[in-house]
């Protein structure tokens, strides 16, 4: 069943590359993915709990436990979710290609099939190596099809996640190697339980501590390794922008919760640079996310940069949920990655068809917006709101998780102090965001803007998925909490 | 079930057919000649699958003592047939460029020795995977090099393959005289010439450590040649460049393996003389690091495609150097040194070969060999596009293929023997290749195209290149079927000494 919902997107992009089919059949890949993974959530025992709807093929190395298994859990039911979701709309809000538009379509769908094979992989290898079937598409679609600086975005992103990953990968061998012979596997499902055992000395955790959190650290653009992340989803394809920013991104959060929290806990209290421990660190880091990244938003006056660089300000506050360490804000940092994901992806969505329309992106050549594109004018602000942390939205529930469980009373003074400090992050977006609505839909009319014409068809119900989710989640977080937390407490075991 | 020597005398016997063929036939085409070379290798390598396997008998009385017949032996042979197998069909593809640079009464003529040469190469190969002995091994490595020799001047109205021709014989004679230095030093401390003995003798008997490090030393030297390494990396640029490219792509995967096999082989002896181990391992840490900072490093700026595929094979050495140097330190993890190397050389045989045929496709029909020749072939020919789009993708490391694996597991190895230093000059190499390679890809997908005629592609290349395609996310997603050829006899060498 998983390896079916894997398989058909990347059945259907080899069809494409050669040369058969059309954009419907990107979008029947896209709706039939939906149609899945829906079936899963509804079919996923929540009583039963753990990983379900397993598959495995055998061991493929000999003398280690390596195999291709898929499974889903909670949480990676809720990521699965959130791909789906982003996929349909990804789909649906691509632009038109004159030239070659299969190759398009076609790597969109693998970038897809790379978060997906992720997220259902049961297999610590094929986890890491799913996520990288989306380098090789993201390169081609920025450096071909991308706006503006688009080559030297793609080498750039190309560059630093390639560098990223093999970081990853040998931080990935050094925890492996540091579990006893005895225990040492490449099951997701094995390891979990190997996790709770605690059979990693305090002391060796530290290395592959920083391997793991530099590693996922620059997929995720955690600053100062995010100088990547801006550029490459300004002059990305409306598509491409929306699933890396929206769910690629994840993968590395996905890492860090699955790999880092459960084996490595103790390394974040140990110290690794004079009397700083590794958790004093990556809250520095956050906040540079929060706080330096945020002024530079704020600096921004193009609407994608904008949104690009806001992406990688809430990483920030995902971050500080996992270096929390407790199940609150835990819970958060995950529902976060799920509602930031969605709103992300929305505000992308929205910004690539401002660009169709009117190709560059410079406030001071939008405004008045809502006038006459009305339904994009409505997701932008729903996405706004929520981007902001508006309550209603599940970006509210979440980030009041994060910060609650930043600010327990068990946590060190710095702890709080960046919690206190990230709560003015709050402020900063609410800022820039907007100013952006503003800029671009307030106002009065430019010229150019009273030519546009609003979505149309279907690509509006594809659209208003998200905003609709983020919604949905705003209103009931604890149905999406069920999913999360029996994962979450094992992490944390 | 056959004897194992069967493969190569089959071989042999059909090289020597052939040139004989070749020498009475009137007939002005030769491709025949390479279609029937190509035509029983593959029965030769069908044929490897129902000989029957045994490592060599140690006891000095057996005449056979010098030629061992193991699974990773049978392994190489594969290889070598596989190599050979695809280098024929590129030369097919070759001949047209062959024979405007082959001075000849009629069209044509000239051309035979070319489609016979890699048959001699490639028994030489099988011969050395199966050598546990110094003398057969170097009989068999100058068989492969001495054939290199000839078909690397082969055009000799180019200047670029003459001047190439020149430089590998030197270097290349050099070299040998190096190996066979050390293969008289090891002699001359041990008194033996089988591997297993020459330990035995090594391990046992007292004798200097200085004399026993200058014959390491000179075989070294000697193997670095042949390997690629820095800083005996000198004559590859060149060599490659002016080679015709079949010679460039059976070079840079046959003499490659050759090496290192016999790298492993000759080093488990030493290795096995406790107090000399980390200074050797030291010295082979050295020169894997050298190797893959110039190789990655210098591959940055070029713009011949032929010469970053000749930097790049610089590069893979090193990270082959880096297994290398783990050898006897690894904790137990990620399999063996061996199998490591085994299954990095498979996995670059694949995608080095699928590299030069469509580079070679493509610069004959271009006429020209740089990157911006590659201009939008993905409109072109998307299917060659797409080869080298799997072949760049592979060389660079990205998952899923089978380059990917071998890097993985000598990443694992590095890390599980602690070589720190190493990894972070990986990290920066793996960096650097991935901007050199994918240079390619860019443009390929992301230029327009000078010409807009595809090009085009023989049925059996066709079938070539999508089999290479195949294997190459085959093997990187289910190692098994290489990787379990390591884990019935592991390699000699790859046995961790017990300290």
């Amino acid at each position: 069943m998983l390896t079916t919902l894997l398989l058909v997107p990347i059945v259907v992009a080899a069809a494409l590359f050669m040369g058969m089919g059309c954009r419907r059949w990107a979008k029947y890949s896209a709706l039939f993915q939906l149609v899945l993974t829906l079936l899963l959530w509804l079919g996923y025992n929540q009583d039963k709990g753990g990983y379900q709807f397993v598959s495995s093929s055998g061991p493929l190395f000999p003398g280690l436990d390596l195999s291709y298994s898929v499974g889903v859990d909670g949480f990676s039911m809720v990521m699965l979710l959130l791909t789906a979701l982003v996929t349909v709309a990804a789909v649906w809000m691509s632009p038109v290609i004159e030239s070659r538009s299969n190759l398009f379509d076609g790597s969109v769908l693998l970038i897809s099939a790379g978060a997906t094979g992720a997220f259902v992989a049961k297999d610590l290898f094929f986890f890491y190596a799913f996520h990288e079937l989306a380098l090789i598409p993201t390169f081609l679609l920025i450096g071909f099809w991308g706006s503006g600086e688009r080559q030297k975005a793609a080498w750039k992103i190309t560059i630093y996640l390639g560098l990223g990953s093999i970081i990853l990968l040998i931080g990935l061998a050094d925890l492996l190697l540091s579990i006893p012979e005895a225990h040492r596997t490449f099951d997701l499902q094995k390891l979990q339980e190997v996790a709770a055992s605690h059979l990693i000395p305090a002391v060796a955790q530290v290395r592959p501590w920083i391997l793991l959190t530099v590693g996922f650290g620059i997929l995720i653009s955690l600053f100062p390794f995010h100088s990547w992340a801006a550029p490459a989803y300004a002059s990305a394809p409306t598509p491409v922008a929306m699933l890396h920013s929206g769910v690629l991104k994840k993968f590395g959060l996905y890492g860090m919760v699955r790999l880092v929290v459960p084996f490595l806990p103790q390394a974040f209290t140990q110290p690794v640079l004079g009397t700083w421990t590794a958790q004093d660190l990556l809250l520095a880091a956050l906040l540079g996310n929060i706080l330096y990244v945020g002024l530079v938003t704020i600096a921004q006056k193009k609407l994608d940069y904008v949104i690009g660089n806001s992406s990688v300000m809430h990483m920030g506050y995902i971050f500080l949920g996992i270096a929390s360490l407790n199940i609150v804000g835990l819970s958060g940092a995950c529902l976060l990655m799920f509602a930031h994901g969605l709103s992300a992806a929305a505000l992308f969505a929205i910004c690539g068809a401002l660009r169709e329309r009117e190709g560059s992106l410079s406030f001071e050549r939008l405004g008045g917006a809502a006038k006459t594109i009305p339904f994009l004018g409505i997701c932008f602000a729903m996405a706004t709101f929520a981007s902001i942390g508006l309550p209603g939205f599940a970006n509210f529930a979440s980030e009041t998780m994060v910060f609650f469980g930043g600010f327990n009373p068990g946590a060190s003074t710095f702890m709080k102090t960046t919690t206190i400090l990230s709560l003015w992050g709050v402020v900063i977006s609410a800022v820039y965001m907007l100013r952006a609505y503003k800029a671009v839909f307030l106002g009065a009319p430019t010229n150019a803007s009273l030519k546009w014409t609003d979505l149309e068809g279907t690509a509006k119900f594809a659209l208003a998925l998200l905003p609709i989710a983020l919604l949905f989640g705003g209103f009931f977080p604890r149905y999406f909490l069920s999913y999360l937390k029996p994962t979450l407490e094992a992490a944390l075991r | 079930m056959f004897p194992p020597i069967l493969l190569e005398i089959l071989v042999l016997v059909t090289g020597f057919v052939l040139l004989l063929a070749e020498s009475f036939s009137t007939s002005t085409s030769k491709r025949s000649l390479a279609s029937i070379g190509i035509f029983s290798l593959g029965w030769v390598f069908a044929l490897s699958f129902f000989v029957s396997s045994a490592p060599a008998a140690v006891d000095a009385g057996s005449y056979w003592n010098f030629y061992s017949a193991d699974s990773v032996s049978l392994l190489f042979k594969r290889i070598a047939l596989l190599t050979t197998m695809g280098v024929l069909v590129m030369a097919l593809d070759y001949e047209s460029v062959l024979a405007k640079n082959i001075p000849s009464s009629r069209p044509g003529a000239g051309t035979g020795e070319f489609f016979i040469l890699p048959l001699f190469t490639c028994a030489g190969l099988m011969l050395l995977a199966s050598a546990v002995d110094l003398v057969l091994a170097f009989a068999a490595l100058e068989l492969v090099t001495i054939s290199f020799y000839v078909m690397v001047a082969y055009m000799r109205r180019s200047h670029a393959s003459l001047e190439a021709g020149v430089k590998y014989l030197i270097l290349g004679a050099l070299s040998t005289g190096f190996f066979v230095f050390g293969i008289t030093w090891i002699f001359g401390i041990t008194g033996e010439t089988h591997f297993a003995k020459i330990a035995l003798k090594m391990a046992s008997v007292q004798h200097s450590d200085v004399a026993i490090l200058f014959a390491l030393v000179l075989v070294l030297v000697g193997l670095g040649f042949k390997v690629a390494a820095v800083p005996f990396q000198n004559w590859v640029p060149d060599v490659y460049q002016g080679a015709p490219t079949p010679v460039t792509a059976f070079l840079s995967v046959g003499s490659k393996a050759a090496g290192f096999l016999l790298l492993l082989r000759v080093l488990e002896p030493f290795l096995g003389v406790s107090s000399l181990a980390p200074k050797i391992l030291l010295v082979l840490a050295f020169l894997a690091g050298a190797t893959l900072v110039f190789g990655n490093l210098a591959a940055l700026p070029q713009n011949n495609l032929k010469r970053l595929l000749s930097y790049s094979s610089i590069g893979h050495a090193g990270y082959l150097l880096m297994a290398v140097a783990c050898v006897g330190t690894a904790r137990s993890g990620f399999g063996s040194v061996g199998s490591t190397v085994g299954f990095y050389l498979f996995a670059y045989l694949l995608m080095t070969l699928l590299g030069f045929i469509i580079f070679s496709l493509v610069s004959t029909h271009s006429k020209g060999e740089e990157i911006h020749h590659f201009n939008g072939l993905a409109k072109r020919s998307p299917l060659l596009a797409f080869g080298l789009l799997v072949s760049m993708s592979s060389l660079a490391g990205v998952p899923l293929t089978a380059g990917f694996y071998g890097k993985f597991l000598v990443f694992a190895q590095a890390v599980n023997s602690g070589h720190w230093v190493l990894l972070s000059l990986g990290v920066v190499t793996v960096g650097a290749g991935f901007y050199f390679y994918l240079r390619v890809v860019a443009a390929m997908y992301w230029n327009e195209p000078s010409e807009s005629a595809p090009i085009p592609v023989s049925f059996l290349t066709k079938t070539v290149i999508t089999l290479l395609v195949a294997g190459i996310f085959f093997f990187g997603i289910n190692p098994k079927p290489v990787l379990a050829a390591f884990q019935q006899t592991a390699i000699q060498s790859a046995k961790a000494p017990s300290h």
